[in-house]
């Protein structure tokens, strides 16, 4: 592979799969948030 | 009898007779770093260790790095096999509260801005001729992330480890000097004015049970996604799992303390036993360096720019200086941000939201290595 093919590849993937990785971290943090509320009991 | 007093004597003078130039610089480099730790306060916990190594490794005829010396021994119980960044890195996920991050995990896209300069120096260290591991490696000092850039070199590139390490932390220490520059030159007096102080209050706290499933869903999803990164994932996210169960709170205290304590020390004196004269003094090491600070100077451009994106989307509720705490140099650069902002708004508080953003950069961090390596791994690139 040459070495411009690789940078952009790596450029490309790298870059979108971490900001896509991340949102759909996020995305599953909301859920976990709504699935497990906090309760006030708790802050007690 | 007077020829074997002369031997024993010329015994004596060999190690001056064998000292060349580039030992006695990297004395004096390794004295540096003993000073900027002890009398500075850069670091001292790494540099203290570092510069002493550097100074060691450098006195001929020890041999302290040859087959059996006490430095080579080390290096190959946990720099070689990449153990000692992975146990630091349980040791941070024990001390990191994740907490602001769940409480707004939009803020986690920050994390992920924050390491485009990861790639973008990759792409620059390969213009400029470098390998493309070597590329990689340097890249990875972007992630302003010690433990992954040792992680990285140790692995795929350990002729470079010295240089990429000491860059690395350096430039981590410098982050409350690189960042402001670039924050002011890139935002508008009315953008670091934006006040984030009553959105604070507005965010719900997070469960415990939310809390405690997070450290695992992490560990599942990034396994899942980019296998070849899992231990750096799976060690930052056990430490947290441990501080946040509650349950092994002597596990807990071990991790940040003792181990942490013990594996630094380890740590600090392999990499200055890397930064042999020879071998470090060369053309490539200055410019592994130049292309440090540009990589977190870039990290710092695109969490800003991606933070201006964030407040225009938003209608101007997010103040793009935090986008800046979005590389991984935890606490600093959230620090760095909470400064900013009360410098151009006095009541506006935006610390919470940066250790947000900043915490998301740790995971960010570790997780942008581990696609990173997958992806080389897809590419056929690495085994």
């Amino acid at each position: 592979m040459d070495t411009l093919t690789f940078g952009l590849t790596l450029l490309v993937v790298g870059m979108g799969g971490t900001l896509v990785a991340l949102a759909t971290l996020a995305l599953l943090m909301e859920l976990l948030k709504k699935i497990f509320p906090h309760h006030n009991s708790e802050a007690k | 009898m007077f020829e074997a007093i002369m031997n024993g004597l010329s015994g004596l003078g060999a190690g001056v007779a064998h000292l060349q130039g580039s030992n006695l610089v990297m004395i004096a480099v390794g004295g540096v770093l003993l000073y900027l730790a002890i009398k500075k306060d850069v670091e001292p916990l790494l540099l203290v260790p570092i510069g002493f190594g550097a100074i060691l490794v450098n006195i001929p005829l020890a041999n302290l790095m040859g087959e059996g010396g006490f430095l080579r021994t080390i290096y190959n119980m946990g720099i070689a096999n990449e153990l000692f960044p992975l146990l630091i890195f349980i040791g941070i996920g024990a001390m990191t509260d994740f907490g602001p991050l769940l409480e707004n995990p939009k803020i986690f896209l920050l994390g992920a801005a924050g390491q485009f300069g990861i790639f973008l120096t990759i792409g620059l260290a390969l213009l400029f001729g470098f390998d493309k591991l070597d590329a990689v490696t340097i890249g990875v000092i972007g992630a302003c992330d010690g433990p992954t850039a040792i992680f990285v070199a140790s692995r795929y590139a350990p002729h470079l480890l010295a240089a990429v390490s000491v860059a690395a932390y350096s430039y981590m220490s410098l982050v409350p000097i690189i960042q402001p520059p670039i924050m002011r030159l890139l935002t508008t007096e009315k953008e670091r004015a934006i006040n984030m102080t009553e959105r604070a209050k507005k965010t719900a706290p997070v469960s415990k049970n939310a809390r405690i499933i997070f450290p695992i869903m992490v560990t599942i999803f990034g396994g899942l996604v980019a296998p070849q990164g899992l231990p750096l994932i799976a060690t930052i996210m056990l430490g947290n799992l441990m501080r946040e169960c509650g349950v092994v709170s002597r596990l807990t205290k071990a991790t940040e303390n003792e181990i942490a304590n013990v594996v630094t020390l380890f740590l600090g004196i392999s990499i200055g036993a890397t930064m042999d004269g020879v071998a470090f003094l060369t053309t490539q090491t200055l410019m592994i360096l130049m292309f440090g600070f540009v990589a977190i100077c870039l990290d710092t451009v695109c969490g800003v720019l991606f933070g201006k994106l964030m407040c225009f989307l938003t209608g101007g509720r997010i103040n793009p200086l935090i986008g800046a705490a979005g590389i991984s140099a935890y606490p600093m650069a959230a620090r760095v941000v909470q400064k900013e902002g009360l410098k151009h708004n006095p009541s506006n508080y935006l610390l919470m939201h940066a250790v947000g953003a900043n915490t998301g950069g740790q995971i960010g961090s570790v997780m942008a290595a581990a696609i990173m390596l997958s992806v080389l791994k897809g590419m056929g690139i690495i085994p």
